[in-house]
């Protein structure tokens, strides 16, 4: 693991003091220098336009982005590199399902599900939609370990539901959805399913074909990626029956004054220059994680994880927030510490030098059921070691003994 | 420990005296204004009631949760505002604000406790954490004048 960390370079400082502990993968991941050279490298040596250059540049800026997209099609075995759409993020992704597909398929009386465990990302798009159609959004329940059970998909989903949209690994209770049971079930009702591989593509693998999703969408930012840049697969058959949602340039195929027409998958929901730099550091960044292993990245964190929830436990007055099975989550810890608020920790915790997130986590109907206001979550990824678990685990007595005896 | 140094700078003694031990918590009943704000990046809170008489702060009470720099910031803000004109509280959230960036501020006024917040200055992150309940009162007290 110390070989992986050294690719790291932005791990090697010293923040307040202290040796820096990243534990905020989840908000976004570091990028190893494999990435930081594919981008450099793209922009020192082939910076051009792509799609549309005869010279020599351009040529080889449209192979490096074309390229990335085989690799992320092999990434996550789609059929086609036709059915990997580049976003901004996972946001942009799932809004174009929303807007494109959403629009032409839901209408009044409809149903769309989703679950209370959603980021808003995959809960806004939704409910913005149901409200423009009058159609009702539904939300799978939660059971009181953060987990949904078949037997509640099976009763919330309905012959009037249209679309059902669910996180393959929640952001903040790390409960690892079963997506090809849920999928089939949603499938058998003729709905389709949107799947949120944000917190789950940078962690486990994921094969579109075996789960056989409608939609998938992923940022490439947590997975060691540049920001900006995501992921949109479909099925093609969806996105051939799908309009565009933003028009212009590179996504048109002929232009008249009255009317156009688009390019063909899946240049035609990519309008504009594309974040070129962006999707060759993504496929950097997929080599990377496709090398190491990503059964490896997961039993990795899994390990953490086990590790981190016996110390943590512990400690006197530390509620743990989702599934207590490890095997049943991903790379991320949730909990609050009685007697010190998640702010005040987070900002005892970067005097130390570690970083963690603190707040709602993009999750404000998720944080009223937990019945808190805010939470504290440390995530992991692969640089990450049992030191630094030691490390926060170290932090955390000092915040308890600071703000409880202290004072 | 230089960690506990720098620490000690933001969390004074003083800021866990009114975290824990809140002034003026709770709500006004009767005409009072009612201001309802949050800090939507971390989820903090807060419901600010304000008597208002004749151009001056009679009264004031909150409630909320957050942390103890946003908890405390509102317990001291409600303090210091009581008996004030509203042009003296709008006047107070102003240099409360050039404290928050660290900037000087007249002593004209008897800031009492607040003077405790000035470290939070230091930490970026958490000026959100101190302004919002004095966000609040400024909005209250303009919607008045």
């Amino acid at each position: 693991m110390n070989e992986i960390r050294k690719q790291f370079p932005v791990l090697n400082q010293e923040v307040n003091g202290h040796p820096l502990v990243y534990l905020d993968s989840a908000a976004t991941s570091q990028k190893p220098v494999q990435v930081l050279e594919a981008v450099r490298n793209y922009y020192e040596l082939d910076n051009s336009n792509v799609h549309r250059g005869v010279h020599t540049l351009g040529n080889r800026a449209t192979d490096s982005y074309e390229g990335a997209r085989e690799k992320i099609r092999k990434f996550i075995n789609a059929k086609s590199t036709k059915e990997i759409i580049y976003t901004r993020g996972t946001t942009t992704s799932i809004n174009t399902v929303a807007g494109a597909y959403g629009r032409m398929n839901v209408n009044e009386g409809d149903e769309i599900v989703i679950s209370h465990m959603e980021h808003h990302s995959n809960l806004i798009p939704w409910q913005q939609l149901a409200k423009e159609k009058g159609a009702v959004l539904k939300y799978f329940e939660l059971e009181q370990d953060g987990t949904i059970t078949l037997e509640t998909v099976r009763n919330t989903i309905t012959d009037k539901t249209k679309i059902v949209a669910i996180t393959m690994a929640s952001n903040v209770l790390g409960t690892i959805n079963p997506i090809k049971e849920i999928t089939k079930i949603a499938h058998e009702a003729g709905a389709v399913i949107v799947v949120d591989a944000a917190q789950a593509a940078p962690h486990m693998p994921i094969d579109v074909q075996d789960l056989d999703c409608d939609f998938l969408a992923f940022s490439g930012h947590k997975m060691c990626g540049p920001t900006g840049t995501g992921v949109l697969y479909g099925k093609q058959a969806h996105l051939e029956s799908m309009e565009p949602i933003e028009f212009g340039g590179e996504m048109i195929d002929f232009v008249d004054l009255h009317d156009s027409t688009w390019k063909e998958l899946p240049w035609k929901f990519e309008g504009g220059t594309p974040n070129i730099a962006g999707a060759i550091g993504l496929g950097a960044a997929i080599d990377f994680l496709t090398e190491i292993g990503l059964e490896k990245i997961a039993e990795h964190e899994h390990n953490l994880v086990e590790y981190a929830l016996n110390e943590m436990d512990k400690i006197e007055g530390v509620s743990i927030y989702g599934p207590r099975d490890p095997q049943k989550r991903c790379g991320l810890i949730t909990f609050n510490i009685d007697g010190v608020h998640p702010h005040d920790l987070a900002t005892v915790l970067d005097m130390n030098g570690i970083a963690v997130r603190a707040g709602h986590h993009c999750a404000q109907p998720l944080m009223k059921w937990l019945q808190c206001t805010a939470t504290a979550r440390a995530s992991f990824y692969i640089y990450n070691t049992k030191e630094d678990v030691d490390r926060l685990v170290e932090g955390l007595r000092i915040a308890k003994e600071y703000f409880n005896d202290v004072f | 420990m230089s960690f506990n140094n720098n620490l000690d700078q933001l969390y004074r003694s003083v800021i866990m005296d009114h975290y824990k031990k809140p002034r003026n918590k709770g709500s006004l009943d009767g005409d009072s204004v009612t201001i309802d704000m949050n800090n939507p990046t971390c989820g903090d809170r807060i419901h600010l009631t304000l008597k208002i008489n004749d151009g001056l702060v009679e009264d004031a009470k909150f409630d909320g949760e957050g942390c103890s720099i946003s908890m405390s910031s509102a317990s001291m803000m409600t303090e210091v505002i009581k008996g004030k004109k509203l042009d003296e509280a709008l006047e107070l959230a102003e240099i409360f604000s050039n404290m928050m960036l660290g900037e000087d501020y007249t002593d004209k006024y008897d800031l009492g406790d607040v003077e405790a917040l000035q470290g939070v200055s230091k930490f970026p992150a958490r000026i959100k954490c101190a302004t919002l309940a004095w966000k609040a009162m400024e909005k209250g007290v303009n919607e008045q004048r």
